[in-house]
């Protein structure tokens, strides 16, 4: 009984830490009007175009990063487990790394290294850069998704199984490594989802109309309106987590069972 | 010339020799089992069959053509796993299918490919389900189907019926038994089961230490072990220490009872010491047998009830023996600390010296009583 009391109650402690501050948010983002509850500063906000494009903005460059992450990771994570287990410990390192080195300090060496190519000539190619930035963030987080998610099957016997039935590596990987690792990929990638959605120092420094910049742009000109954004984002970003699981699901239910 | 064949076939790890010298020809439609204990090198050789490994030196030959070089996915090998490996994404028709998938066969040949298989497996109802909805003998029927689905030239199991529970173990060995007559395919079976290596395979290569120890029908290596290892891997035996009195007339004495053995001991001499080895279901006890027999008296040490056989294990002076009685409820099994008499036919001995069998083993008419 009085375990249950005590679970309760930090349960209680958790939520409210979480949410106070949110509702306090919520609250304040109502009173853009002096004495009455409205929604003005939410209808600023969904009505500046520079929301609209620099939300877009975010979202495609956090799938481009999904994408690109997972292609990388899947990959070399397999590999090494299957080929290189010696290897892992360094790979794990490696992957690491965006822990250690900061956003900054990331942003300025791609740029020095890549100062006299297309990559810092172009729009585009900024945007290249960044997104080669949010990949390089995404790492820890999706290289341990993916290995937890390798070493919960038996990627030995899987290959070696296909390999017998006459499938080739780039079969193997489609067909069999990935659709398995689909869930695990699905964790790595919600935490880079909100990762990139709410990055500011990359985005800045590259000079790209990233959510971010946005979002700091208007808290520091707007009082109710960046509040009003808060709410929004969060929603947005938990709605779009939403539908990448919803798009997933599939997946998901065949591989879930035991093994 | 042999469908399959294996030719001085040799594997190192490093400085660790996994199989060595290995020769073996397996005929068109033959099955063949690998029985050894755990690091005799059966699965390394299997492995290097289906293309896994690559032989350090010799060659693998499958159907005239020269595949030590050729990888995996191209020596159309079907091949099943302890783990059953399969695909946990794909249904059981979708597991089935791949292979056939992956070699571009019309959409039409694999449906019918794929219910013919199911049906064979008796799983036609099976087919929408995933991996984690059957059961471990199911799974491991799908993966006998997907690995035959292919019209393989060979087919590698490896210790497939391990992770299963006795029962099951039992009913689908049989059933890996039929459909392999019924198919006519080439099989090499890895196992460290003796009792399923003898009820699956028409020849035993027994290993050990990276070798082959006998290469034999389930009756020869029973019955006519090769080898000192062969004798006391296969099988139940009893090894019991005695001296040869009088090597040209086969005659022993264990702790100063004589025994009779069916040859002569020569090379030995007068006054050495030898091993008896005598399988369990060869001894009796006294008074049951008609011909001329040896004797042996102790003390029930203990009695084992094992179902069907009742395993009786017996002290003599220094010499320790087992042996088995058919149980039957309506006799008395002998009580632990009673005193017993065994008997034996001097064809039931085989005579082993210290390092290797020194003697031809048992007859086959004592065998074929046993």
């Amino acid at each position: 009984m009085l375990k249950r009391f005590w679970s309760w109650f930090w349960f209680i402690v958790g939520a409210t830490y979480f949410l106070v501050p949110l509702y306090a948010t919520f609250d304040f983002s109502l009173r853009a009007r002096r004495g009455e509850v409205s929604f003005v500063a939410y209808a600023n906000v969904l009505n500046d175009i520079r929301f609209v494009e620099s939300f877009w903005f975010s979202f495609q460059t956090a799938l481009a990063t999904i994408v690109i992450s997972a292609l990388v990771i899947v990959p070399t994570a397999y590999w090494v487990q299957l080929r290189l287990p010696r290897l892992r410990p360094v790979i794990e390192f490696f992957t690491l790394l965006p822990f250690v080195v900061p956003a900054v300090v990331l942003v300025f060496s791609l740029a020095r290294t890549y100062s006299r190519t297309p990559l810092t000539d172009s729009r585009e190619g900024l945007w290249v850069l960044l997104v080669g930035s949010y990949v390089i963030l995404s790492f820890p987080y999706m290289y341990r998704a993916v290995d937890t998610g390798l070493r919960s099957i038996n990627i030995h016997d899987l290959t070696e199984a296909a390999q017998s039935l006459g499938a080739g590596w780039f079969t193997i990987l489609a067909r069999v490594i990935f659709p398995n690792v689909y869930t695990a990929l699905l964790s790595g990638a919600f935490i880079t989802f909100a990762i990139v959605m709410g990055e500011f120092t990359i985005a800045a420094l590259l000079a790209q109309p990233a959510f971010g910049p946005y979002m700091n742009l208007l808290a520091s000109s707007k009082v109710y309106e960046p509040s009003a954004l808060a709410i929004i984002s969060f929603a947005l970003t938990w709605a779009a987590i939403a539908a990448i699981q919803w798009i997933g699901q599939g997946s998901q239910a065949r591989v879930a069972g035991p093994r | 010339m042999a469908f399959l064949e294996l030719i001085n076939v040799h594997k190192s790890f490093g400085a660790s020799v996994a199989v060595e010298g290995f020769d073996l020809a397996v005929e068109r439609g033959e099955f063949v089992s690998f029985l050894g204990p755990s690091g005799c090198g059966k699965t390394t050789t299997l492995r290097m069959v289906a293309g896994f490994e690559k032989p350090t030196s010799g060659r693998i030959v499958i159907d005239g053509v020269d595949v030590t070089d050729t990888p995996p996915n191209r020596r159309n090998i079907g091949m099943v796993f302890q783990s059953y490996a399969l695909f946990p994404n794909m249904t059981v028709a979708e597991n089935i299918g791949f292979g056939l998938k992956i070699a571009r066969r019309p959409a039409d040949e694999i449906r019918a490919r794929v219910e013919d298989l199911l049906r064979i497996i008796h799983m036609s109802e099976f087919g929408r389900r995933y991996p984690y909805q059957l059961s471990g003998g199911q799974q491991q029927r799908v993966a006998l189907a997907r690995a035959l689905a292919i019209q393989p030239k060979v087919l590698l199991l490896d210790e497939p019926l391990s992770a299963l529970d006795a029962k099951i173990r039992a009913s689908l060995r049989q059933e890996i038994r039929e459909i392999q007559r019924q198919l006519g395919i080439t099989t090499i079976y890895v196992t460290h089961d003796q009792e399923e290596a003898m009820a699956l395979s028409d020849r035993i290569v027994v290993m050990s230490r990276g070798r082959i120890e006998q290469i034999g029908t389930p009756f020869d290596v029973y019955n006519f072990p090769a080898t000192r290892f062969v004798a006391s891997f296969v099988g139940t035996l009893n090894l019991i220490q005695a001296t040869i009195v009088d090597a040209a007339i086969g005659l022993v004495t264990v702790e100063g009872q004589p025994i009779r053995v069916a040859s002569s001991l020569q090379p030995h001499r007068s006054g050495d010491a030898v091993s008896l080895a005598i399988r369990p279901e060869l001894i009796a006890l006294d008074g049951q047998m008609n011909s001329e027999v040896n004797r042996l008296s102790g003390t029930v040490a203990d009695v084992t009830f094992l179902g069907a056989i009742v395993r009786v294990r017996v002290n003599l002076s220094t010499n320790q023996l087992h042996f088995d009685l058919f149980n039957n409820p309506q006799l008395r099994t002998p009580q632990p600390g009673s005193s017993i008499t065994v008997q034996f036919a001097p064809e039931a001995c085989l005579v082993l010296g210290e390092a290797a069998l020194t003697h031809h083993p048992m007859s086959a008419s004592a065998a074929q009583a046993a």
